[in-house]
């Protein structure tokens, strides 16, 4: 069972308003049956000090990835995963997290390639809910646990492979990293630790749009006119158009992805999560240094 | 697993592997829980200490060593990064009151062999070992001059 949509005007403008929650609709829907509040966040002990009373925790590392191979985990893995978590494959989940949502958006993700249907975001994530005095607990959660259905995860639609990439090359692509990552000054992002790509710079013909740009100074996700603005008119990405976005290691670009698709509903829009530690160590694949886009290859 | 560690920092490992992998991270957040403030001289005058650039919040180290010979660490790091602090709290707790000597002589794979790398991720443990390596050049400098 499903919970109703944030009626939100915040959200009117939306391609997919039903895709967001506001705090306040979120604190007046705690406990609601159907509804699943999940935390997913960078630091993996930040919801043990404090989480949104009734919500379970998703860490991306030590969940949500295949432990051996460099990939999700499978339907078997997502199944017993969810159901360990208290999650019903009709149950509306929430989903928010530390950093702007930059996890709990690739959570979102890899929930949405498994299918999962009613997967919202928290608007704002885990600084507004704490930022506006709303409650917070260290209480341990549990919720019976469920049967979650083996579902195949279908990377077809929402997920690009390297050679993907590669035949994309000449179609929009964006790069959501900082400037200096895609300028080729550095391989990670300001502040952040090298993950092991030896090369630097960008895949040739990709637009430099850093992630941030779609949220507000109070890390909720900018106006629908917004958003259309430095996508479609500075971007040049239209309805029509086939996008595939990504950064580091494909958690920005989930974001990303979140805004083209869900806000301002570009329906073909991939997340390249091999992202630059893939490419910018593959050998012999294309890469352009400095502020501009380039060519696709002869 | 090596023996050669000091016995400060073996029995740190040794508490992590008493307990359940479950549990560990539970142990981190005490240890997080417990990492003293940096004194007002360092932590009023951040340029006076060293930026963990491994790690992806902001933490900064230093040490001192005093006029017993000793090593003191002191560390900071932000509340909205639990396991860094965690992180950090290890090894303040365990690198203070060894010698120079001791402190070198850490092998650089001890964040490995605490049980953690599981249940925090290989990258997560990675902010540890930057944290370490650095501490380790601190008194490699100070030693030298």
């Amino acid at each position: 069972m499903t919970v109703a949509v944030d009626p939100s005007p915040a959200f009117a403008e939306f391609a997919h308003p039903e895709r967001l929650v506001t705090t306040q609709w979120l604190e007046d829907h705690l406990g609601d049956d159907g509804l699943v509040v999940v935390e997913s966040d960078e630091d993996v002990l930040l919801y043990e000090i404090g989480h949104i009373p009734g919500s379970v925790k998703v860490d991306w590392h030590t969940e949500l990835n295949d432990p051996v191979l460099r990939d999700y985990v499978d339907g078997a893995g997502f199944s017993s995963l969810l159901s360990a978590k208290g999650i019903r494959r009709d149950d509306t989940v929430v989903i928010y997290g530390d950093k702007n949502n930059w996890w709990a958006a690739y959570a979102l993700w890899v929930f949405s390639l498994f299918g999962h249907e009613d997967v919202r975001l928290l608007d704002g994530g885990r600084d507004a809910w704490i930022a506006e005095g709303r409650a917070i607990t260290t209480d341990a959660t549990t919720r019976p646990a469920t049967e979650y259905p083996v579902v195949v995860r279908d990377d077809s639609e929402l997920r690009a492979y390297r050679d993907d990439v590669l035949a994309h090359l000449g179609k929009p692509l964006i790069d959501v990293r900082s400037p200096e990552e895609y300028t080729g000054e550095r391989t990670t992002a300001p502040a952040y630790p090298e993950e092991g790509a030896l090369r630097a710079g960008h895949i040739p013909t990709a637009q430099n749009v850093p992630w941030g740009r779609a949220v507000a100074e109070d890390g909720r996700f900018r106006s629908r006119a917004e958003l259309d603005a430095i996508y479609r008119d500075e971007a040049g990405i239209g309805d029509a158009s086939d996008v595939v976005a990504y950064c580091r290691i494909g958690e920005r670009s989930s974001h990303t992805w979140f805004a083209l698709h869900h806000l301002i509903g570009i329906e073909r829009v991939r997340n390249y999560d091999g992202s630059w530690t893939e490419w910018g160590s593959l050998v012999r694949v294309p890469i352009v240094t400095g502020a501009a886009a380039g060519q696709v290859p002869a | 697993m090596s023996d050669a560690v000091p016995s400060s920092l073996a029995e740190v490992r040794d508490e992590f592997l008493e307990v359940p992998e479950a549990e560990r991270l539970q142990l981190l957040l005490e240890f997080a829980n417990e990492l003293p403030e940096m004194p007002a001289r360092y932590a009023d005058h951040p340029e006076r200490t060293e930026r963990v650039a491994e790690c992806q919040s902001p933490v900064f180290i230093v040490l001192e060593i005093g006029e017993d010979g000793l090593v003191a660490m002191q560390a900071s790091a932000p509340p909205e990064a639990p396991t860094t602090r965690g992180f950090a709290s290890i090894l303040t707790k365990a690198i203070t009151g060894l010698t120079p000597d001791e402190v070198l002589a850490i092998p650089g794979d001890y964040p490995q062999t605490i049980g953690l790398t599981r249940a925090v991720s290989p990258l997560r443990i990675a902010g540890m070992t930057g944290m370490l390596m650095r501490a380790k050049r601190q008194i490699a400098a100070l030693t030298a001059s």
